[in-house]
């Protein structure tokens, strides 16, 4: 085992899906020759050739609807969109047509798809490099959506979604890519899809989370300790379809929830996680469901970025209101 | 049995190559290659534009510089590119509008916009959008190929409201993949609106090779399929590529509908100052070979041979260019923070409910 940085965790999950499967295809704009912006696909061209990895032309369109056409042809596409900002542009092909083609075929095609993007503030990008979109894709049935919040989960989690038969949009949070290392297994091997994992124990108050969000609601979760308020992180993993199983489970136990998400607070994923609990666990609430998200505007300006992303401090802030309601 | 016709598919693809020519006006050296594109352009026209060129190589010096030393956020460099930028921008009004990609901040700032505005969006600073009624232009356009599709609406606007103006706008040799770009000539075709559309074709698309993007021998007969002209110019020959934009400006501006204009031309340097290394796709011999074209010596000797230019009349130029950007930064840098209560309040004319209570949130917040 090695220590390893979240990217290059993520490159060692291709090379292992190359190696493994001949069939799988990794392509996007630059991720040949110059291994993508961020070098998540350093040298899998040199390795595996130009028929397994290659550049495409500029045109996130005509990229997913390549994925769905080799897909049908029974290749397990991994397409990279450079900054998921970018996504708008290839709407149509990954909500209106890759997400519904299995349930309007009647499950007799899949599409073994795993479309890669970098997202997530804190890291002053220009405009719609950063968004954080991933709730406008959860809003579509028939597509998973996976956001890993640290280096072992995103190795484990993309090889997962590279051999699964449905598609998946699997969102890398640009600010983890090299912020930390950790033990990474050489190999194969998988974290399972749909499930959420424990990030930290705790009895007083249950944060769900996800993404760069994890590792501010742990900080929060060591400060609230000194105060003795005892702080369950739940890290979603997938943020689509969601795991509730595990969500009220710990709350049954808690009786207390802060949902955290960076991304704006109107709909998107931690809306429709507080409804489900309103929903399912109602009586177990001993205070009302709190919420940290980011503001409702436009993702903001570079020099703004500070004060609009939802940090550990607004996060202890809310676990502690919600703690002594 | 009467004898099945073949069909030649190789002899009609070179068909198509031999109506797309590069043109010319000045050879590497700045000698005269083609007198019928050398513009009717007075002596201090000339030396305009050639001061304009000179600011903007000054301009993309100082921008690095200065992005090193973390006084300047995003930057695309636009060294070699001067022609291609500024004599095309160059052939247009005041009163056209200009549709930007994100390298194209050289001709905003020709265009009207103050330079630490354009600074201030460098830094991601609000203030760098916000645009004077005057100013008849966009800020540049990250989104590879929206802006196309967009001038194709300003330009069927402009024709609509009977103007002889033109909206014009850029993107790259990587941006005419972008389905945005054959709907935007294909909508201003269909509507003969009054649209010019460039393509600067610098070779790379961060670092995926001109030919990667298309099998087509030039960009320009792309127009072919919309049912517009098409023409491929010298994109390091400023008196070529005026010439050309001035033309199809007016044709344009006329009503006879828009023209697609490929430039071929080179970026020096990174695709940006975010950690892109154009040693990982460029050789040094295709650097080389690019820099003997260079549209400032080119543009330099000519204006020289016609006794119009100085080496002193450069220095002062870059003198005058470097205190420009030095006064430019220091207001960049007197402009106060942005707050997240004023974005709020900038998102919607009257404030529905979420927002009003989130903008009491971050005041309280903003006022500790
Ligand atoms: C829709 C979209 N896709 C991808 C990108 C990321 N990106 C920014 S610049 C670039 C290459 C552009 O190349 P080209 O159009 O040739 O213009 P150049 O930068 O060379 O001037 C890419 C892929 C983007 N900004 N927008």
């Amino acid at each position: 085992m090695a220590q390893k940085t979240m990217i290059q965790a993520i490159t060692d999950a291709l090379a292992v899906e190359l190696e493994n499967d001949k069939d799988v295809l990794v392509f996007g704009e630059d991720v040949g020759k110059n291994g993508g912006v961020f070098r998540a696909t350093a040298d899998l061209q040199d390795k595996f050739g130009e028929e397994q990895v290659f550049d495409t032309p500029l045109a996130e369109s005509g990229i997913m609807g390549l994925s769905f056409g080799l897909a049908l042809e029974g290749y397990r596409a991994v397409p990279e969109i450079q900054f998921f900002g970018f996504v708008f542009e290839a709407m149509d092909e990954i909500v209106g047509q890759i997400a519904r083609t299995r349930y309007r075929m009647g499950s007799t095609r899949n599409l073994p798809i795993t479309l890669r993007a970098p997202f997530g503030g804190g890291v002053h990008t220009p405009e719609l490099h950063s968004d954080n979109l991933e709730g406008l894709i959860a809003q579509a049935p028939g597509i998973r959506v996976v956001i890993p919040s640290n280096p072992y989960d995103a190795k484990g989690l993309l090889i997962s979604s590279i051999k699964s038969n449905d598609p998946v949009v699997y969102l890398e949070h640009m600010k983890l890519y090299r912020s930390f290392r950790e033990e990474v297994p050489d190999g194969e091997y998988e974290v399972p899809l749909d499930k959420a994992g424990i990030a930290k124990e705790g009895n007083d108050i249950t944060i769900v989370t996800y993404g760069a969000m994890v590792r501010e609601s742990l900080k929060a979760a060591e400060n609230l300790a000194k105060e003795n308020i005892s702080v369950e992180v739940i890290d979603l993993r997938t943020v689509s379809p969601i795991d509730m199983e595990t969500i009220i489970a710990s709350v049954e136990k808690t009786n207390r929830v802060v949902v955290v998400q960076e991304a704006q607070k109107q709909a998107g994923v931690a809306a429709k996680i507080s409804s489900d609990i309103a929903e399912k666990a109602i009586l177990s609430l001993e205070a009302p469901i709190g919420r940290v998200s980011a503001p409702d505007t436009v993702f903001p300006f570079g020099q703004a970025e500070g004060i609009w992303l939802p940090n550990a401090a607004d996060i202890e802030e809310k676990v502690k209101e919600i703690a002594n309601f | 049995m009467a004898k099945k016709k073949t069909i030649d598919f190789q002899a009609l693809l070179n068909e198509v190559d031999t109506l797309f020519p590069t043109y010319q006006a000045l050879d590497q050296d700045g000698n005269v290659v083609d007198e019928s594109l050398v513009p009717d352009l007075s002596d201090e026209q000339l030396v305009e534009l050639m001061s304009r060129m000179v600011w903007s190589r000054v301009l993309d010096q100082r921008s690095t510089a200065l992005n090193r030393q973390g006084r300047l956020g995003f930057f695309a460099p636009t060294a070699g590119q001067e022609a291609s930028q500024l004599a095309s921008h160059f052939a247009f009004e005041k009163e056209d509008v200009l549709l930007p990609g994100y390298r194209d901040v050289p001709q905003l700032i020709k265009h009207g916009l103050p330079l630490y505005q354009a600074f201030l969006w460098s830094r991601g600073h609000v203030v760098g959008n916000e645009y004077k009624d005057d100013l008849q232009a966009l800020p540049p356009q990250i989104i590879i190929g929206a802006q196309y599709v967009q001038a194709a609406g300003v330009a069927l606007g402009l024709k609509k409201r009977g103007k002889k103006n033109v909206a014009f706008t850029y993107t790259g040799d990587g941006g005419s993949s972008q389905g945005d770009f054959y709907e935007a000539i294909n909508f201003a075709g269909a509507y003969k609106a009054n649209g010019v559309f460039y393509i600067q074709n610098n070779g790379f698309a961060i670092s995926t090779p001109r030919d990667q993007q298309t099998a087509a021998t030039t960009l320009a007969q792309k127009a072919v399929a919309a049912g517009i002209p098409g023409i491929q110019v010298d994109g390091m020959d400023p008196l070529a590529v005026y010439t050309v934009s001035k033309l199809a400006r007016e044709w344009a501006a006329n009503g006879n509908g828009p023209v697609l204009i490929e430039a071929v031309t080179y970026r020096y340097g990174a695709h940006t100052l975010s950690g892109d290394d154009p040693t990982r796709y460029r050789s040094k011999e295709l650097d080389d070979e690019w820099q003997k074209k260079d549209p400032l010596i080119r543009f330099r000797n000519y204006l020289q041979n016609k006794g119009l230019w100085t080496k002193e009349q450069e220095e002062e130029v870059m003198e005058n260019a470097k205190q420009e950007i030095k006064d430019a930064i220091a207001e960049a840098d007197k402009v106060p923070k942005q707050k997240v209560s004023d974005f709020l309040k900038n998102m919607f004319e009257e404030q529905p409910q979420n927002i009003q209570e989130q903008i009491k949130f971050y005041e309280a917040k903003e006022s500790k």
